[in-house]
């Protein structure tokens, strides 16, 4: 078995977990509206979540360069509320230069950057979050050793009484700590166990919690299926899933079409700085965006490489030629 | 009920002995228990309660500084200065008073700012520079050393400070420092009741204020607390702060307790300090342990301490059960800190 079989297969199972994930959604939606008429609902202050469907962050023709190298040049997608906007690319492609853009760590320098139809040029994360604009990385912000209330409060923690005696709000802590993850879908039975002693998807889950709980409208997800393996990976697009489902408009950043696709509205595809497009989910197979990233040039070369080891009629080999033709077309 | 079923099956499950078991400092209290037991059962004079009065009092001074560490091993630095600033800050108000009469309050304020001083001047430095707590602490800890044998020397001549009780408003800081009363057939110094209150108050701040947490985490991973907001710098230099002024504070307890104060006091302490705040539960690493564990480990070391001299053993056991101690202690937290980082 190649490796790119072993991909191919491997984001299958991941596609198929998905699939699973998306019929238990109904039932689970279900419940969660129960529990949240139940529970009074907690929420910090922000910007308001637009109705579903309108875009909180349109970008056109937007392109970044550090002097005379270009890093980024033409991009046009949007972000809408309840919707995932994936943007696929491989290593080098640009996706961390486009992502840094909307989170605020970098200027764009040509270009428009709409943020609920008004034009920004964001100088910091700060101003991005402000928008409601928050970035989960790879690494998280979570300290292993602390008991998941603490993390999740971390830096901004809710305190009551009057100095000397103000102290944490744990009561408030504690239960908003375990509503926010049970709304996610996490039920955790004990929030005072390290987070550390979560899985990694689940600690991925807590980091997204919590920028939706402090007031994210737009979440952006780097990588976040990038280290995990395939059961795992499943539980993180399941759980931006449920971020869409809140009607926040998530982006979500991979390099793995088979993780992509289950989820996502909506494509936005990087190679070399260029986009190749941003294509609503009806005008594309998981098969399309495959082969879009991997490239028609590189499959043609990759195929010819293939015949002189496997042989000219191995099945890969033709798959490759096939696939590489119809992009050329 | 299926969605149970599935969330259930990421759930971390925990007896409640096992959940007990990993609090930071039961290990300490189980071996106080035990070392208690061991020498009610073997002495006659250590279950009293003159005999208790003399372990709390060695464990009093010892205990207020292991809190203090241990707050500073938490948020993830050492501080080896801590025992020579107890013999500094005690000599520096010693030596203004008898040798330059000034008032007695005011050499308190100015040896407590000093201290403060050496505190800060410790935590900026390990934070501008990015260099070991250790090495940083090390260095002061021998430039105090030097300045409280030679500078005592060159100022008053001697070794230590004589004549204390015959500076003016001596007995006013004395009620608060050096004082004792009668209770229950034993003799109770204050030093005892600072030293409740020092945990009390360390172990409110830690588990229940903002402050508590950002230790934590500044201690347990650095870069995290700083990406979500916490403000590292000024929280590492406070720790370090507040341990130079518990070794104030203690430096002021040794002072007016015993109405003197030798130039090598402290010296040597500083690892004790470290080895109880350990053996209460903290991690050298940092981002885990317990005030409330350290003052259990001081509890410890001050029944070992008089436990042994009633034994009539020869005292110097006391360093091979401190060592036996520290290495059990280190092993048990390395057990319950794989345990708690444990990816699942």
């Amino acid at each position: 078995m190649s490796d790119d079989e072993k991909v191919s297969a491997t984001g299958k199972r991941i596609g198929r977990v998905a699939r699973e994930y998306a019929t238990q959604q109904a039932k689970e939606a279900a419940r969660r509206k129960e529990q949240e008429a139940a529970e009074t609902p907690i929420t910090a202050d922000g910007p308001a979540i637009p109705p579903r469907g309108t875009p909180i962050i349109e970008v056109t023709d937007i392109g970044k360069s550090y002097g005379r190298v270009i890093a980024l040049k033409d991009v046009t997608t949007s972000v809408k509320a309840g919707e995932v906007t994936c943007v696929l690319g491989d290593n080098g492609a640009g996706k961390s230069t486009f992502i840094k853009i909307l989170a605020g760590a970098h200027q764009h320098t040509e270009g428009k950057f709409l943020v609920d139809g008004e034009e920004r040029h964001l100088s910091s994360p700060r101003d991005a979050l402000a928008l409601g604009i928050a970035t989960v990385y790879q690494d998280l912000a979570v300290v292993p050793l602390m008991p998941v209330w603490r993390n999740f409060f971390l830096g901004s923690e809710p305190v009551k009484g009057i100095w000397p005696a103000r102290r944490l709000d744990v009561e408030f802590m504690k239960k908003t700590t375990r509503s926010e993850l049970l709304a996610m879908g996490i039920d955790l039975r004990d929030v005072d166990q390290p987070i550390g002693t979560l899985s990694g998807g689940e600690r991925q889950c807590v980091a997204i919690a919590r920028a939706v709980y402090f007031g994210a409208r737009v979440l952006i997800l780097d990588e976040p299926t990038a280290a995990l393996g395939v059961k795992q990976s499943g539980v993180v697009l399941k759980y931006i899933a449920k971020a869409r489902d809140r009607g926040l408009g998530v982006v979500f950043i991979t390099h793995n079409p088979h993780h992509a696709y289950p989820v996502g509205d909506r494509f936005m595809l990087l190679r070399r700085g260029r986009s190749m497009g941003d294509f609503p989910k009806s005008e594309l197979t998981v098969q399309d965006l495959t082969s879009m990233m991997a490239g028609g040039a590189e499959l043609e070369s990759l195929a010819h490489e293939l015949e002189r080891t496997m042989g000219a009629d191995s099945e890969v080999v033709a798959d490759l030629k096939a696939e590489a033709e119809a992009e050329a077309r | 009920m299926t969605t149970t079923a599935v969330a259930d099956e990421r759930v971390v499950r925990t007896s409640p002995v096992a959940s007990v078991m990993k609090r930071p400092e039961i290990g300490a209290l189980l071996a106080a228990v035990a070392i208690f037991a061991f020498f009610a059962l073997t002495t006659d004079t250590f279950a009293t309660a003159q005999g208790a009065s003399t372990w709390l009092d060695s464990a009093s001074t010892i205990g207020i500084m292991a809190v203090a560490v241990s707050l500073l091993m938490i948020g993830g630095e050492f501080d080896l200065s801590a025992g020579a600033i107890t013999g500094f800050t005690g000599l520096v108000v010693g030596v203004l008073t008898t040798e330059y009469g000034l008032n007695i309050w005011a050499a308190i304020l100015v040896s407590l700012g000093l201290a403060l001083g050496v505190g800060f001047l410790n935590g900026l430095m390990v934070m501008k520079t990015g260099l070991p707590s250790f090495i940083v602490t090390l260095g002061t800890f021998f430039v105090l050393q030097g300045i409280d044998l030679a500078g005592t020397k060159a100022l008053i001549g001697q070794v230590a400070i004589q004549g204390m009780r015959n500076v003016p408003y001596y007995d006013q800081p004395q009620k608060l420092f050096g004082s004792s009363f009668e209770l229950a057939g034993g003799t109770v110094v204050v030093s005892i009741l600072w030293w409740i209150a020092v945990t009390a108050v360390a172990t409110w701040v830690l588990l229940r204020t903002r402050v508590g947490n950002w230790v934590f985490a500044v201690g347990g991973a650095k870069q995290s607390a700083r990406q979500v907001g916490v403000p590292v710098v000024g929280t590492k230099i406070g720790l370090f702060m507040t341990t130079a002024g518990c070794g104030w504070l203690v430096g002021m307890l040794l002072l007016f307790s015993s109405s003197t104060v030798q130039s090598n006091t402290g010296v040597g302490q500083e690892f004790i300090y470290i080895i109880c705040a350990v053996v209460g539960g903290c991690l050298l690493t940092g981002g885990y342990g317990s005030a409330i564990g350290a003052a259990f480990g001081a509890l410890i070391y001050g029944m070992a301490n008089q436990g042994i001299v009633y034994a009539g053993w020869d005292n110097n056991w006391l360093k091979a059960f401190l060592g036996a101690m520290l290495l059990g202690a280190v092993l048990l937290n390395e057990w319950v800190r794989k345990r708690a980082e444990e990816s699942r």
